[in-house]
């Protein structure tokens, strides 16, 4: 019953330009925080538990939960310590920086080899439809290369395939997905779509 | 196994070793050849955008990205931001990552610095930006800025009342400041287009990463008055602002990897075509 008042008002909403519905909406956003304070706990309950657990089996790869934990616990300790919890403290910076940073950044670029690798075995082809992937994906590719004037023939055909072929798809799959959502929240409104509590 | 077999199945370490090679030496040597940038239409509008503001106009910056995207967009927010204070366009700041706080703090530091050094003209927090933090949920907090700013971020990062800060008297939401960019790494950009755009109608322009650019082209001219993909892109910017710095530097080592994974694309086709070749002809 709330799903469904909390949905229909937030749907209705949407078409009334009244102060009082505009006030209502802001005050429903606002909860969206506190619900999300307890969320928060609840994503950190679930972490602790099961990295805990899996320390207590000594279950396979129970060193990396040993250091998920301390990683976890020394944040919050550096967070919470009053006037620590700023970019402004020393520890609190060079765990950012020197830790968090360059991790980050390291998965990341690490997808370039990948991207090279499997660019390398799936670009091939196989077919005409294959080919015509290969192509635009070359085109494309190639966009992101600055090479001077070639570089604006790149440019105007690769923003061909972007603006006509691409987007006629992606607004199909948008509208597609649109859809969908709006069925499934049909769903929820209308309580035939219980998995959010638990149920099948 | 003859040599086009081989082309085809050749082992990924031998590729990952092979651009590893050439972007080292392309950094490396970065200093002895250079890139001739040609702009993009989508980049110019946004540079020409800020450009055509007022003196005191509003934007509102969205610094949407983690750690792990820093590279690619930390040089496309700089080339904004300098361009803003060189204007005396206001910059009100804000974070929908997690981990954005921390690199939004640095990007302001650095560049207000850089904009006393070469304007000659000191940059005040609460006057010419102010950074109002970070919050969850970004669908959320995009639709309750919409509404008011003050809703989410009553106060800013450094706990001063928004009302207090002489940049956001006057501003409610994104009908008082001139357009929003945001500059993203993750499904925020569908967030700021979806809830942000669609309902709120306000000009949006979004700086992205190469990978994520081609998925937001749908929504030029619509959604969208510009956009600035990846390195190339944040290069293109600096190029226009007249101040080349990281991302031009990296257009060396970006133009190296990317014509090595078209030569490993080439090559693989060759091999492909020419392995098939050759099976047919012994039958």
């Amino acid at each position: 019953m709330i799903v469904f008042l909390v949905s229909l008002f937030m749907v209705v909403q949407y078409y009334v330009p009244l102060d009082s519905w505009a006030w209502m909406y802001q005050y429903l956003i606002d909860w969206t925080i506190i619900i999300g304070v307890f969320a928060l706990l609840l994503g950190i309950w679930s972490l602790w538990r099961v990295n805990f657990n899996k320390i207590k089996q000594r279950a396979e790869n129970w060193e990396y939960a040993v250091i998920t934990l301390a990683g976890l616990l020394i944040m919050m300790i550096v967070g919470f310590v009053p006037g620590w919890g700023n970019l402004n403290n020393y520890v609190y910076e060079h765990f950012f920086y020197y830790i968090l940073v360059p991790i980050q950044a390291t998965m990341f670029s690490l997808l370039a080899f990948f991207i090279s690798s499997a660019a390398f075995r799936a670009f091939r082809a196989r077919s005409l439809l294959a080919t015509l992937l290969l192509f635009a994906g070359l085109v494309i590719m190639i966009r992101f290369v600055p090479m001077g004037q070639v570089s604006s023939y790149i440019s105007d055909l690769s923003g061909w395939i972007l603006r006509v072929p691409n987007l006629a798809a992606k607004r199909a799959i948008i509208i597609g997905i649109g859809l969908g959502a709006i069925a499934t929240a049909f769903k929820i409104m209308f309580g035939i779509e219980r998995a959010y509590l638990g149920r099948d | 196994m003859n040599i086009f077999d081989k082309m085809v199945a050749l082992d990924r370490r031998w590729v990952f070793l092979f651009l590893f090679v050439v972007v080292a030496l392309a950094y490396f040597l970065r200093n002895h050849f250079t890139v001739d940038i040609v702009t993009t239409r989508e980049v110019r509008s946004i540079y020409n955008f800020v450009e055509n503001l007022e003196p005191g106009d509003k934007l509102l910056i969205s610094f949407d990205y983690d750690p792990s995207s820093l590279a690619e967009l930390h040089p496309m927010s700089r080339a904004i931001i300098t361009q803003c204070y060189k204007r005396k366009v206001k910059v009100i700041g804000v974070t929908l990552s997690q981990y954005g706080a921390g690199m939004v703090e640095e990007i302001f530091r650095e560049i207000g610095d850089v904009a006393e050094q070469e304007y000659g003209r000191e940059i005040v927090y609460g006057e010419d930006y102010c950074f109002i933090g970070y919050r969850p949920y970004p669908a959320f907090v995009i639709l309750g800025m919409g509404e008011n700013f003050r809703v989410f971020f009553p106060r800013d990062y450094y706990d001063t009342p928004l009302d207090d800060l002489p940049i956001m008297k006057g501003v409610k939401n994104y009908d008082d400041v001139k357009a929003v960019l945001a500059i993203t790494s993750g499904t925020t950009a569908d967030f700021w287009v979806i809830y942000g755009n669609a309902r709120y109608n306000m000009p949006l322009a979004l700086g992205v990463t190469g990978v994520m650019a081609t998925d937001y082209y749908p929504y030029l001219g619509n959604a969208l008055f510009g956009l600035i993909g990846g390195w190339k892109g944040a290069a293109e910017y600096e190029k226009l602002v007249g101040r080349p710095d990281k991302a031009t530097a990296g257009m060396p080592a970006q133009v190296a990897a990317h014509l090595t994974i078209v030569l490993f694309i080439v090559i693989g086709n060759i091999g492909y075509l020419l392995s098939r070749k050759t099976k047919k002809k012994l039958g």
